[in-house]
This record gives structure tokens, C-alpha cells and sequence, in this order.
């Protein structure tokens, strides 16, 4: 845990050294030499259509074409910048903030493209769409600012305002240009669901670029990024800049929503920044490894939605690498072994068993231990042997003991029965075997020197009763437990003074008398 | 003309030496005053206790202190300086509330956070910035709890980091907001123990607080606040029947535990 912060940067330069040695190989040797026009769709792109698919994943496979590599690598990189951007605002509760961006940024688009077709350019120029992208995207973050500043409204409702107008205003846009000559608009749908495909050479390098760009300064910030995520108060009475620190936030999310529009598409860019994340937090318990953990799924997710897009020139890559992710995000949710709903549940219920349990041995014991006083004085003890004699407990009887449904009470009794801590007579009733009566001796014990400890020293207790109903003699010292111990006694001592009777309880529970306890409890 | 100009070298020369001096401050919220014309001078190497009923801005003012909120108007001096130029000097513990306890942190790194200004930008943290916070943690004697999850600590134990991340870094002057709400009896034992230690060492501490019973057990100072500044100085002289009257209104109940307080302060 020490080397945590070392391990972590060891890890993600790995990553970035394995990926970078990617691209030097594939640069080294070009099978396919890359179209750096700003041709649509590119022509080293263009499969003959009589290749199979299987010959497809075969190229994918061994990366033999250059444009593929370049592509695998670009959004692989660009999914794990997402993941580690994308841990910073789930954590600085900000997750919204790229949804609400990446949508703003469609009246751009459309707008760029309208605007470089009627004035007589090719309407397809990647440079002037993401432009119009970055402009609507910023003017949308002005707009949320002012919103919430100037107004008293919440975040959220700025963000639902944002989201809403600007995307409403791109879909209408593209309806305008879905309506100009056919030809034009191809391909301007790729923005909104992605398209692997539509990508060549130079696109990759660009989102590439972003992407180990940003997972760069994210790791150059990171200490100051986690302050300003978990006490952003702390942060500026400290004098961390901490508007400035926000602001280069968003502006990371907006950078790899921008550079990640081809690839991912505006409506489902949101996912890859929120879901790997989300995913991520089940795993750990500590912030460095969650955004390693991120960067993971983001990149793997990213290079199977991508290669599968690749492969498959009619699967959506926004959709795909997005489908990639919440499989791996539902998977952690249900297995995740400290956080996920599964080992949550297990816990649970094992913790309720340990109670139940708990109850019904102490409920028997304290019915058994009143019924053998009344009826037959000292030879309670007889219960000891588990002979079919003394103290045998009707189960009507143990019912009432508790607010406890019939059914979970037979089903409890019929475990104990297989554990071996009870046995049931023939006339239905039940009674304790002699594991069953120490271990309920044992139980009955621990209540009260809890209950005596909470009494006697209620000021400094409450701090440790957090640990439950753990063994008392591991969290109380010696001394205390002594103490304690010759407490009970004396108690024991009046109480066998007061119905004078000395006290026969010895055996199995010496200095136990659970009987007004169990009461109490009940 | 020269007995004015006297008179603000005085007042400068006062400042000066204070390690909190704030003049006619004023800070309001959406056009509310919450903070009408503030004077303090804390004196040096004191334990402060700031008090009044809910809603009277103590922790306004800190924030103010600090610049989390901004001021309509006034001055605030740090041993004569502006926070800007003064922070190192100051440790700031936040109300526990003022932060989501679930974030993937543990004890330590919580702590080492107070000494990320001092590690500077763009370096990482090392394992003598670890050992320092782990120092700090066993001074609030958690250490056995410094790689446990924030989220698994008690109460009690989540405010000690938090007392922790401003030990780490050695201030002059620290202000604490509700450092005793809803903590063990054991962890306030502790942390007043810390905070008469601190005060051993010639530290000053200002402490928001709401426990009437132990104000003149824990405080050698004090401030009075009900929006504007009812009363403030040393704690015999100021904590007074008229004082609380004017400060917390007619809650008779506060008033009955502010005088078996009192009652209990003369009996010792």
C-alpha cells in the first residue's frame, strides 16, 4: 500500500511505453501507406467486399494493417485517458458535466458543416467540424456558469437546460442538412454514434495525441486533482488554485470529447468518460489504483468496441466500445469482491445467520434455564448431557421469546439441529446439546459483560461499540474484563442472595444467569 | 492630523502581533447579511472558543478568515498579514459534514493531504511525507487505523484525521470548525488534550463551538457571536449571564444549562 503512488505511476508509464512501442512498429514498418488527404471515406479504408469476415479479424488480428494499428492504438489510448478523466469528475461529482458538454457540442457540428457547404467547401473538413465542435462545447460551458452563478438555480438544472437546448438545436440543424442535396450529409451521422471506419492515420495520431496528453498531466496533478475532488474547501484555504484546477478539468473532457467524436460519436462519449470509472470504483479502495483501474477498462473496452467496428463496418464504434464497457461495469457491480452487490449480499446474509443463530441459542438457553429452575432446581444441568430429560423448550414457547416469524424460527432451529446444536425431542419440543449449551453459555456471557461494560463506563464505550458484537476479549484489555467479570459475579452473588438460593449454576455456565437478560433483548 | 497618524501606527503595530485581527468585517450570502461589522483581536498562545446559536455565522467567519467566503467589506489580518501571505502559518480543519466520507481515500492519505503545498506541484508523495503524516495520525492516536478506508472510520475517528491533516504541517494559528460535534467523549478527551499541548507550545487556536457545559473548562478566550459580535475576551470576564442572554435570546433552556455551567465554573 506504501509504494501505492510509485506502483501506479509504474504501471500507467507501462501501459504508455507498451502502447507507445505499438506505434513505433507500426510506423517502422507501413504495409499500407496512409491517405493523409482530408478524403472521406479513405481510400486505404475501402475493403474489398468479397472479404470474409473471418479473414477480416484476421488482419485485425495480426495487426497487419497499418491504418487498423493506428486506429487500435488511437482510441485505446483514448479510452484510457477517459477512464482517468473520468475518475476525477465521478469523483468531483462533475459526471454530468461531459454529458451536458459533449451534447452541447452537435450545433456546432452541424453548423460548421452547414456553414463550409453553402460557402461552397467540402462540408466533410475534420479540422472546421471539430472547431464548430470546441465552440458549441465551450459556449455550452459558458452558458451552465452563468446559469449558475447568476441565478440561484442548482448545477443540475443548468446541466438539464445545456443538454436539452443544444441538442435539440443540433438535432433540428441536422435536419436542415439532411434536407440539402443527397451526397453532402454522408458521414456527418458518424459524429453522433461513431464509426471506427470513418477514421484514417491522421485522426488516431490526433486522438492519440489528446489522450496520452491529458493521461499525462492528470498523472503530473495527480495529488492536487484528488485534493480538489475530495475537499475542494481544504484545497483553497490551502491556496491550491482551485477555479483554475476545474477549468482544466473540464477542459480535459471537452479535449478527449472532441478528439473522441469520430471514434465514439457526441451522445455516447458521456459513457466512456462515466462508466469505466463507475466500474473502477468497485474494485479498490483507494483513488490511485481506481483511476488505473479505470484506465484499464477504458482502453479495453475501447480496443474490442473499436476492432469490432473494425471488423464489422456496420457496428456503431461509439456503441460497441460502450456496450464492451457496461459488460465490464455489470460485471463489476455483481462481483466486485469488497463493493459488489454479490459479496455485499453474501456478507449480509451470513451476518444475519451469525445473529439468528446467536438468538435462537440464547433464547433456548434462557427458556431452558427459567423452565429447569422452576421445575427442577439444581439438575438444570442435566441439559448438559442432551439427554431427552431436563429442559427441553416448546417451540410456541421459544416463539414468544422473540418477534420472530414461525418460519425463520424452524428453519434456524432445523440449522442448529444439522450443526449440531440443539436437538428436538419427540414431543417437538427443543433443547440444547452440550455444544450447543456452551456455546450459548458463551453467547449469554458475552451480552452481559457488553451490557455491563456500556453501563459502567458509558463515556469512553461508545467509541468501540462499533465493533459489534465481537469477542469482548478481543477488544477489552485484561484489566477491564477482570473487572467487569467480578462485577457479574457480585451481581450474581445478590441476585442468588435475594431468592435465597445459592447459586447452582455451575458447569457449564458458572457466573451466567441470562434469564432477565434475555428478556431485556426480547 | 499627528495624533490620527499616531493613532493607526498604533493600531498597525497592534495588528502586527495578533496572530487574528479583523476590522469591520462584513459578509453576506445572496443579499443577507450574515456577519455585521466584526471586530476581534485573538490574543496569542490561547485556546478561543467561538460560540452562538445556530445560524449566528462562526463558521462564516472562519471561512471568511480564509477567503471561502467573500467579505462585503473589512479587513482581516494574520500576525499582521493578509491570509494570502500567511497561509503557511495557518491550519484550517473543515467541518467533518463538509465532505463525502465514501471517496476512495484512506486515514493517511488523508493526512498527507495537508502537506501537499509543502511537496509543491507536479512531485509525488514520498516515504518521509508518509512517515510525517503518519506521525501526525499517532498524535490522535490512530496510527493503528492509518490504511483503513475514511468510510470505516467512527465519527470520532474521521475528526481526528481531520486534526491530523493540520498537525502535519506546523502552523501558528489554527482555526477548527466544530471539531467536538458528534464525536465519543473519549476522542473530545483527546483532542483537548492536543489543543492544551498545542497551546504549551505558544500556538493559538480558535475552535467553533456549541457545548455550553464545557466552555470555561476548555477556553481562555472567548468570542460571542449572534451576527454581529456580542461580547468577546477572557473567558471569566465574558461568559456572563447578560453575555449568553444577548447572545442566544430568550432559549431559557440554553440559558439553564449556561447557568448550571457557570454555577459549576465558580464551584472550581
Amino acid at each position: 500500500m506504501r509504494h501505492g503512488a510509485r506502483l501506479r505511476l509504474r504501471v500507467l508509464l507501462l501501459i504508455l511505453a507498451a502502447t507507445a512501442g505499438l506505434a513505433e512498429s507500426a510506423v517502422a514498418e507501413p504495409l499500407v501507406a496512409a491517405p493523409l488527404g482530408a478524403e472521406w471515406p479513405p481510400a486505404g479504408q475501402v475493403r474489398a467486399p468479397a472479404e470474409t469476415t473471418g479473414a477480416a479479424w484476421g488482419r485485425l488480428w495480426r495487426l497487419q494493417d497499418y491504418n487498423t494499428r493506428i486506429v487500435l492504438l488511437g482510441t485505446g489510448l483514448l479510452g484510457l485517458a477517459s477512464g482517468i478523466i473520468g475518475s476525477f469528475t465521478l469523483l468531483r461529482k462533475r459526471a454530468l458535466m461531459g454529458d451536458a458538454l459533449s451534447h452541447a457540442m452537435l450545433p456546432g457540428i452541424a453548423l460548421a458543416f452547414l456553414l463550409a457547404v453553402s460557402g461552397g467547401y467540402s462540408g466533410r473538413s475534420l479540422p472546421l467540424l471539430l472547431a464548430g465542435a470546441a465552440g458549441s462545447g465551450l459556449l455550452g460551458m459558458v452558458v451552465i456558469l452563468l446559469i449558475r452563478h447568476g441565478t440561484r438555480l442548482h448545477e443540475d438544472t443548468a446541466l438539464g437546460i445545456v443538454l436539452g437546448v443544444f441538442f435539440g438545436a443540433g438535432v433540428a440543424l441536422l435536419g436542415v442538412v439532411q434536407q440539402m442535396p443527397a451526397g453532402h450529409a454522408a458521414g456527418l451521422e458518424d459524429f453522433l454514434f461513431g464509426k471506427t471506419a470513418s477514421l484514417v492515420a491522421r485522426d488516431a495520431w490526433l486522438i492519440g495525441a489528446a489522450g496520452a496528453a491529458s493521461t499525462l498531466i492528470c498523472l503530473l496533478l495527480f495529488k492536487e486533482l484528488r485534493l480538489l475532488s475530495f475537499d475542494d474547501q481544504y484545497a483553497r484555504a490551502k491556496g491550491l488554485p482551485v477555479v483554475a484546477l476545474d477549468v482544466l478539468l473540464i477542459g480535459l473532457v471537452v479535449l478527449v470529447t472532441i478528439v473522441g467524436l469520430q471514434a465514439v460519436g457526441v451522445v455516447l462519449m458521456i459513457a466512456l468518460l462515466i462508466i469505466p470509472a463507475a466500474a473502477a470504483r468497485f474494485w479498490t479502495e483507494r483513488m490511485d489504483w481506481m483511476t488505473g483501474w479505470a484506465a484499464g477498462m477504458g482502453g479495453l473496452s475501447s480496443l474490442t468496441g473499436a476492432g469490432l467496428s473494425a471488423v464489422y463496418p456496420g457496428l456503431p464504434s461509439g456503441a460497441t466500445i460502450v456496450l464492451v464497457a457496461s459488460v465490464l461495469f455489470f460485471a463489476s457491480m455483481l462481483l466486485a469482491p469488497a463493493r459488489g452487490v454479490v459479496s455485499r449480499g453474501l456478507r449480509r446474509r451470513r451476518l444475519t445467520r451469525v445473529l439468528i443463530r446467536q438468538h435462537v441459542l440464547r433464547a433456548l438457553y434462557a427458556a431452558s434455564e427459567a423452565f429447569g429452575e422452576a421445575a427442577t432446581g439444581p439438575s438444570r444441568s442435566a441439559a448438559g448431557d442432551g439427554s431427552a430429560g431436563a429442559s427441553a423448550v416448546a417451540f410456541t414457547t421459544l416463539l414468544a421469546a422473540r418477534s420472530w416469524s414461525a418460519r425463520d424460527l424452524r428453519r434456524e432451529l432445523k440449522r442448529a439441529q444439522r450443526a449440531g446444536f440443539v436437538a428436538r425431542r419427540p414431543d417437538a419440543a427443543w433443547s440444547l446439546t452440550p455444544a450447543g449449551w456452551k456455546c450459548a453459555a458463551r453467547l449469554a456471557r458475552e451480552h452481559r459483560l457488553w451490557e455491563l461494560y456500556l453501563l459502567t463506563y458509558a463515556e469512553v464505550a461508545a467509541g468501540r461499540v462499533d465493533h459489534g458484537a465481537a469477542m469482548i476479549e478481543d477488544v477489552l484489555d485484561p484489566q477491564t474484563l477482570q473487572r467487569l467479570e467480578a462485577m457479574l459475579a457480585d451481581e450474581l452473588k445478590q441476585q442468588s442472595a435475594d431468592s435465597g438460593r445459592l447459586d447452582s449454576g455451575g458447569g457449564a455456565a458458572p457466573q451466567t444467569d441470562s434469564h432477565a437478560e434475555g428478556e431485556a433483548r426480547a | 492630523m499627528n495624533t490620527e497618524q499616531t493613532a493607526g501606527s498604533v493600531e498597525v503595530a497592534r495588528a502586527s502581533v495578533a496572530p487574528l485581527w479583523v476590522q469591520d468585517l462584513t459578509v453576506a450570502y445572496h443579499r443577507r447579511p450574515v456577519l455585521w461589522d466584526i471586530e476581534l483581536e485573538v490574543p496569542r498562545g490561547q485556546l478561543v472558543g467561538v460560540l452562538g446559536p445556530n445560524g449566528a455565522g462562526k463558521s462564516t467567519l472562519i471561512k471568511a478568515v480564509i477567503g471561502l467566503v467573500p467579505c462585503m467589506s473589512g479587513c482581516v489580518r494574520i500576525f499582521g498579514q493578509p491570509y494570502r501571505r500567511s497561509r503557511h502559518r495557518v491550519g484550517y480543519v473543515p467541518q467533518r459534514e463538509s465532505v463525502d466520507w465514501d471517496f476512495p481515500v484512506d486515514a493517511l492519505d488523508v493526512v498527507t493531504m495537508g502537506l501537499y503545498r509543502q511537496i509543491g506541484w507536479f512531485r509525488p508523495v514520498t516515504r518521509r511525507h508518509r512517515q510525517t503524516a503518519m506521525e501526525a495520525l499517532d498524535r490522535v492516536g490512530i496510527a493503528d487505523l492509518a490504511h483503513r478506508q475514511i468510510s470505516q472510520l467512527s465519527g470520532g475517528q474521521q475528526q481526528r484525521a481531520f486534526l491530523a491533516r493540520a498537525l502535519v504541517h506546523d502552523a501558528d494559528l489554527y482555526l477548527m470548525d466544530e471539531p467536538f460535534a458528534s464525536v465519543d467523549a473519549s476522542t473530545e478527551r483527546a483532542i483537548i488534550e492536543i489543543l492544551r499541548e498545542m497551546k504549551s507550545r505558544g500556538k493559538t487556536v480558535l475552535v467553533v463551538h456549541h457545548d455550553l457545559q464545557t466552555v470555561s473548562d476548555y477556553f481562555d478566550h472567548l468570542v460571542l457571536l449572534n451576527l454581529r459580535l456580542v461580547a468577546q475576551g477572557a473567558t471569566a470576564e465574558v461568559f456572563t449571564r447578560e453575555n449568553l442572554r444577548a447572545t442566544y435570546g430568550g432559549r431559557l433552556t440554553l440559558l439553564d444549562e449556561a447557568t448550571e455551567a457557570m454555577r459549576r465554573g465558580e464551584g472550581t
